[in-house]
């Protein structure tokens, strides 16, 4: 799904040698594929598709959002907490082909998988989120990150306060829900299978529907 | 939330899907966006330009105009789009800021058209982007602080009645003020002067008597002297005194600079007095005659530049301090080479260290007065190499003081310039207000006269008819007009004037009202009274042109004193019935007194600010008949 369709073209501006290297990362510029072919391979329509680009490169004239962007923009929905753990996670996760920067293509391919693919779709890139190293199992400690990384999103006015053990539990509970095998780690048909039997879990699934 | 960041909540959202899996509990209900529609493209008519922009660009900052419903006012229906009567160039950058996030300042603008800009868009200025902000802050506060120095000579003109002390305090403060201040001022000067140049001759050797030795003056003719100095240090005594009493914080004005200078002037004099003629300690007496020489420093009073001098010390006092400490530094550094680089040699003058400060402090200003030379071979270097620190070390500091004192000499110089060149603005504005004031007097008496004449309704007379005025202008009379009907005062005409006259034109009414009746006799007119003529004060009037300097403080009854401001057409009132009596009223000559029916309904003020592009002199006669013939004599001016 990634190498035939990202043409990347990078322009460097041409400058003498001593500048060269500080010009090249700052004039990196990307230009995303025809809207026809991101039409094709994505739900979204060419409104839709126009809208989420003119929000896109107002925010990142570049063309390409690179890690520390993606913190300052996603933390400044939490301002109470630090998502920015978070955040690393999410942008491993939309970084499909794991360069360091998310360009529109990645952008705009996640989000059709978030808002118009299928449950198995959307489970999947659950899945893959919680996987942080892409080994196709998720551990007791990569869960215990990640959870440890959506309580700290929270802050620390909450109500009741956060204790310490609260992300281990949570991971307990978790794993106690989704490992059918008790081998301590979870698989994605595991995890497929247990969201499916959960109803609260598919219901929230269709809640970002009409999101856009 | 920052709005550029709206564009992202959907990707937020859709992000959050990550969460589900691992929630334990179930997820609330999602917002429905009931009116959903499409972005559309909003134009926005500013002045003629056309600028056009999404709805969500302006909806970014929903709690400015342009993103909340207040812009529904501005929507013109028929072309669609919002027309705003503005600026496009501030525009501009407006849009930006919902485009963009940040909002920049241009540099070219002015500050307080920016600034009226961005109140108007609701929008605040603390939003300005960290790249324009300091420039902008910086443009306010000096356009502040210039606007700050008017209003304070504003506060001059407009003066409540003040008691006899205040009074005082401000005849001392501002010796332009009043003739007698001014008269104090100079005479207080002048007799400083006196003083120190009587301090100076007294030393002077004054040619030989009998006896061999030449003796100074002092000692000579010491009565004359004895005179004059008591003279000098009654009038300083007396000042002192009496600013003393004037002072609103006695307190304070104890404490200050001046005082103090003033105290240590007249103090010897006072201590000579009371002290006898002791042995002992006459040698104090003469050293305290020294401090007679402080009486100098009371010129700082008369003296801007000498004020500008002090105040440069006062704030550059860290340069100062770092000039004298480094100073001192060197001093002692060299000082202390030289003594042991000169012990060796025989007959040297640098006996101790303290000795050899003077050398080096005569080496480092480069002076060199010769008194003390080193005369060994490392002495002469250690003196070279001081001699050159010597130029280092003072040229540092010095460049900061000079260009701290030039700042505010130029503050100072531009403060006056301006002043100057505010009289000067505002004789030239009245003039061309007193213009447009006669072009209204004027068509407002045409206004008379087409009414009159449509009464009267003969053929010709209606061909005499003045069309003069637009629809503006008329409504614009009609309105003067019932404000002078129902203010119903006979008062004189001349040049109308601007609306704060009005103001105190009211004031005045209420102070004279006793004086004034109102149904008094128009024939009055033609004498000399307080009341209710103009005609015969024209011309007293013409005399005296408006000056702006004057302060118009005092409860005058209008016609007289200086305040010119107050005009009224001085036309027929009572009653219209008989056309032909109204008619020939309007023959007003000045001198025909005794016709002028000055009962009932009066014209009075008129607030002048239309802009008509007449140019009428101000100083013309009333007599502009445009009609044709004199028909009315409006003792305009």
């Amino acid at each position: 799904m990634e190498t035939a369709m990202e043409r990347r073209r990078v322009e460097t501006v041409s400058s003498p040698d001593s500048v060269e290297d500080e010009l090249e990362l700052s004039a990196v510029r990307h230009r995303p594929e025809g809207l026809e072919q991101l039409e094709a391979q994505t739900r979204f329509s060419r409104k839709e598709l126009q809208i989420l680009y003119r929000g896109f490169k107002t925010e990142c004239p570049s063309g390409i959002v690179n890690e520390d962007t993606f913190k300052d923009i996603y933390s400044q929905f939490f301002p109470q907490g630090d998502a920015s753990t978070y955040a690393h996670f999410l942008f491993n996760a939309f970084d499909t082909d794991h360069n360091g920067s998310v360009s529109f293509e990645d952008f705009v391919m996640g989000l059709s998988i978030l808002l118009r693919g299928t449950v198995q779709e959307k489970l999947n890139w659950a899945f893959n989120l919680y996987d942080i190293n892409k080994d196709g199992y998720i551990t007791k400690e990569e869960m215990l990150d990640i959870m440890k990384a959506i309580y700290d999103m929270m802050g620390k006015c909450t109500y009741p306060v956060l204790k310490e053990e609260t992300p281990r539990q949570h991971v307990e509970v978790f794993f106690q829900k989704m490992d059918k095998n008790k081998d301590g780690v979870v698989t994605i048909d595991e995890f497929i299978d247990c969201c499916q039997n959960d109803e609260n879990i598919m219901r929230s699934m269709h809640l970002f529907e009409n999101v856009l | 939330m920052a709005t550029g960041v709206a564009a992202w909540l959907p990707f937020a959202r859709a992000a959050a899907i990550g969460w589900m899996p691992v929630a334990n509990c179930p997820m609330p209900v999602a917002p429905r966006d009931n009116h959903k529609r499409q972005d559309e493209l909003i134009i926005l008519n500013v002045s003629g330009r056309r600028f056009q922009t999404w709805r969500n660009t302006l909806d970014r900052y929903p709690d400015t105009l342009l993103g909340s419903s207040e812009k529904d006012f501005f929507y013109n229906e028929e072309t669609k789009e919002y027309f705003f009567d503005r600026d496009p160039d501030a525009f501009r950058s407006i849009l930006n800021f919902y485009r963009t996030g940040k909002l920049h300042y241009p540099r070219h603008e002015c500050i307080s058209a920016y600034d009226e800009e961005l109140t108007f868009f609701g929008i605040i200025p603390e939003v300005i982007g960290d790249c324009c902000y300091e420039e902008y802050k910086d443009r306010k506060r000096e356009n502040l602080e210039r606007l700050q120095d008017d209003q304070e000579e504003n506060k001059d003109m407009k003066l409540p009645k003040l008691n006899f002390r205040e009074t005082i305090w401000r005849a001392f403060e501002n010796p332009h003020t009043s003739t007698m201040a001014l008269v104090f001022y100079y005479v207080t000067g002048f007799f400083i002067a006196i003083s120190v140049i009587t301090n100076v001759v007294e030393t002077v050797p004054c040619g030989s008597t009998t006896n061999q030795k030449d003796m100074p003056c002092g000692e000579r003719y010491t009565v004359a002297f004895f005179c004059i100095d008591t003279a000098c240090v009654m009038i300083f005594t007396v000042e002192y005194l009496m600013r003393l009493f004037a002072a609103p914080s006695r307190y304070r004005f104890m404490r200050s600079v001046m005082s103090i200078i003033d105290v240590m002037a007249i103090l010897p004099y006072y201590i000579g007095l009371v002290m006898t003629n002791n042995e002992d300690v006459s040698g104090a007496f003469v050293t305290l005659r020294v401090f007679r020489v402080f009486r100098i420093f009371k010129f700082s009073r008369h003296s801007q530049g000498l004020r500008i001098l002090g105040y440069t010390l006062k704030s550059c006092a860290s340069e100062l301090g770092f000039l004298l400490f480094s100073l001192t530094m060197a001093i002692i550094i060299f000082a202390t080479v030289m003594f042991y680089a000169e012990k060796g040699s025989s007959s040297s003058k640098f006996t101790s260290i303290p000795a050899s400060f003077w050398y080096t402090i005569v080496t480092m200003t480069t002076l060199g007065y010769g008194d003390m030379v080193p005369k060994t071979i490392a002495g002469k270097i250690f003196g070279s190499i001081c001699s050159l620190s010597g130029v280092l070390v003072i040229a540092l500091p010095v460049p900061v003081i000079v260009s701290n004192f030039s700042r505010i000499y130029h503050q100072n110089q531009r403060a006056d310039k301006r002043r100057a060149q505010k009289k000067a603005r505002l004789a030239r504005i009245r003039i061309v207000k007193s213009g447009s004031a006669n072009a209204f007097l004027q068509s407002k008496r045409n206004g008379l006269l087409n009414e009159l004449l449509e009464l009267t309704g003969t053929e010709e007379d209606e061909q005499k008819l003045i069309k003069s005025t637009s629809l503006l202008e008329s409504q614009h009379h009609h309105l003067l007009h019932c404000l002078e009907k129902t203010t119903c005062y006979p008062v004189c005409s001349l040049q109308a004037h601007e609306f704060v006259d009005e103001q105190m034109y009211k004031q005045n009414r209420l102070e004279t009202a006793l004086q004034n009746d109102p149904s008094r006799s128009p024939s009055i007119c033609s004498h000399d009274s307080s009341v209710g003529t103009c005609c015969s004060h024209r011309v007293k009037r013409n005399a005296a042109l408006p000056s702006v300097s004057v302060p118009s403080t005092h409860p005058i009854p209008m016609h007289q004193g200086p305040l010119q401001e107050l005009r009224a057409i001085h036309i027929q009132c009572g009653d219209l019935p008989s056309h032909t009596t109204s008619r020939s009223n309007l023959n007003l000559k000045t001198d025909d007194s005794g016709r002028i029916n000055c009962r009932g309904a009066q014209i009075t003020t008129a607030i002048i600010c239309l802009p008509t592009p007449s140019a009428l002199t101000p100083d013309g006669d009333g007599l502009h008949g445009s009609a044709g013939t004199n028909i009315i004599k409006v003792s305009a001016l």
